[in-house]
């Protein structure tokens, strides 16, 4: 937008309506935002690469064990329960840092990192349960594409949650400074696109995959 | 997107309670979306072999619920360099995940016309 105003006002010149002037270049905040929000974009690509080999061999599973096998229903419940209450809580913790509330941050943050753990727990002692009963990624090409997305998506998780430990860290340290607000700016837009992966994961590999 | 009015940022303690309704009414819907994902997904009421592409439509409305009242986005006049970059986005997740499944699924036609073929003069 800012480099069509540019654009605009060399062919105007002179006597280009202020407004354009006062906008100027884009504040770093909404660049950071954007470069992030590219990023976000280029990682749901990775993802839905992933997703495309999943829906392909999602039938090769070479006489080893199906999904209607080895999801629990209840597991994912609590699961998704877990992963769209931290978002929420995310939500609320970015509210508290735009009205600078430190207790209010240190709050949601506490409780947002404690959902997401519930979720990481959750989900490597189902991947624990399943390699016990056999079903590793070498078993079969759709055990390998199952454990190849959804492990993916749990990385992430632990990386977000690693990111927010960080986070709580700089705003103790340092307090709300223009930097460590930016940061915080990308780190909830991380934590809700995680969200936005898991309503995909849940809907397509684990509820499409226990209906027999 | 083609709003040209600019409507200054309000930057007010007035503002809180507004953004907290707006996460609370995201949750809510995103709540209701997925038990109805859970509860499809159980039910013997509908029709089974529908229930899958049910289940798609619901993931896409709760996408698009999370986009609009988590991430804030809108169709304002500051927000086009996000929504045009979804768009791109949403273009290249279709592409990979649609062109993905044609071409295998294609691929595997081939396949097991070819078998047929090879195993012709077994058969005689």
């Amino acid at each position: 937008m800012n480099i069509a105003t540019a654009v605009e006002l060399g062919h105007i010149g002179q006597e280009a309506p202020s407004s354009a002037v006062k906008a100027g270049p884009a504040s770093k905040e909404i660049l950071v935002g954007y470069g992030f929000w590219i990023f976000l974009l280029s990682d749901i690509v990775m993802f839905a690469a992933l997703f495309a080999g999943y829906a392909v061999l999602v039938h090769a599973t070479a006489g080893g064990p199906a999904g209607d096998q080895l999801f629990s229903q209840l597991t994912v419940a609590v699961e998704t329960a877990c992963l769209l209450a931290s978002s929420y809580t995310c939500g609320l913790m970015s509210l508290a840092v735009g009205a600078r509330r430190r207790a209010g941050f240190y709050f949601a943050a506490v409780i947002t990192f404690a959902l997401g753990a519930a979720f990481l727990a959750l989900e490597l002692g189902e991947f624990a349960e399943m390699i016990a009963h056999g079903a590793t990624p070498q078993r079969s090409a759709f055990l390998s594409a199952f454990f190849a997305l959804v492990g993916c998506h749990g990385l992430h998780v632990g990386i977000g949650l690693v990111w927010l430990a960080v986070m709580v860290a700089q705003v103790a340290i340092k307090g709300f400074r223009p930097s460590v607000v930016r940061r915080l700016q990308c780190y909830s837009l991380f934590w809700h696109a995680l969200d936005i992966i898991w309503v995909a994961l849940f809907s397509i590999v684990y509820l499409m995959g226990v209906r027999p | 997107m083609s709003a040209t009015h600019h409507q200054p940022a309000p930057v007010l303690a007035q503002e809180g309670p507004s953004h907290w309704l707006i996460y609370t009414t995201g949750l809510l819907v995103a709540v209701i979306l997925t038990a109805t994902s859970f509860w499809a997904t159980n039910t013997s009421l509908l029709w089974a072999p529908g229930i899958p592409l049910g289940l798609a439509v619901l993931a896409i409305a709760q996408m698009g619920v999370h986009l609009v009242f988590f991430l804030h986005m809108t169709s304002g006049p500051d927000n086009t360099n996000h929504a045009l970059a979804l768009a791109f986005g949403v273009l290249v997740v279709f592409m990979v995940v649609a062109g993905s499944l044609w071409i295998m699924a294609d691929l595997n036609a081939s396949m097991m016309l070819a078998t047929k073929h090879t195993n012709m003069p077994m058969h005689h």
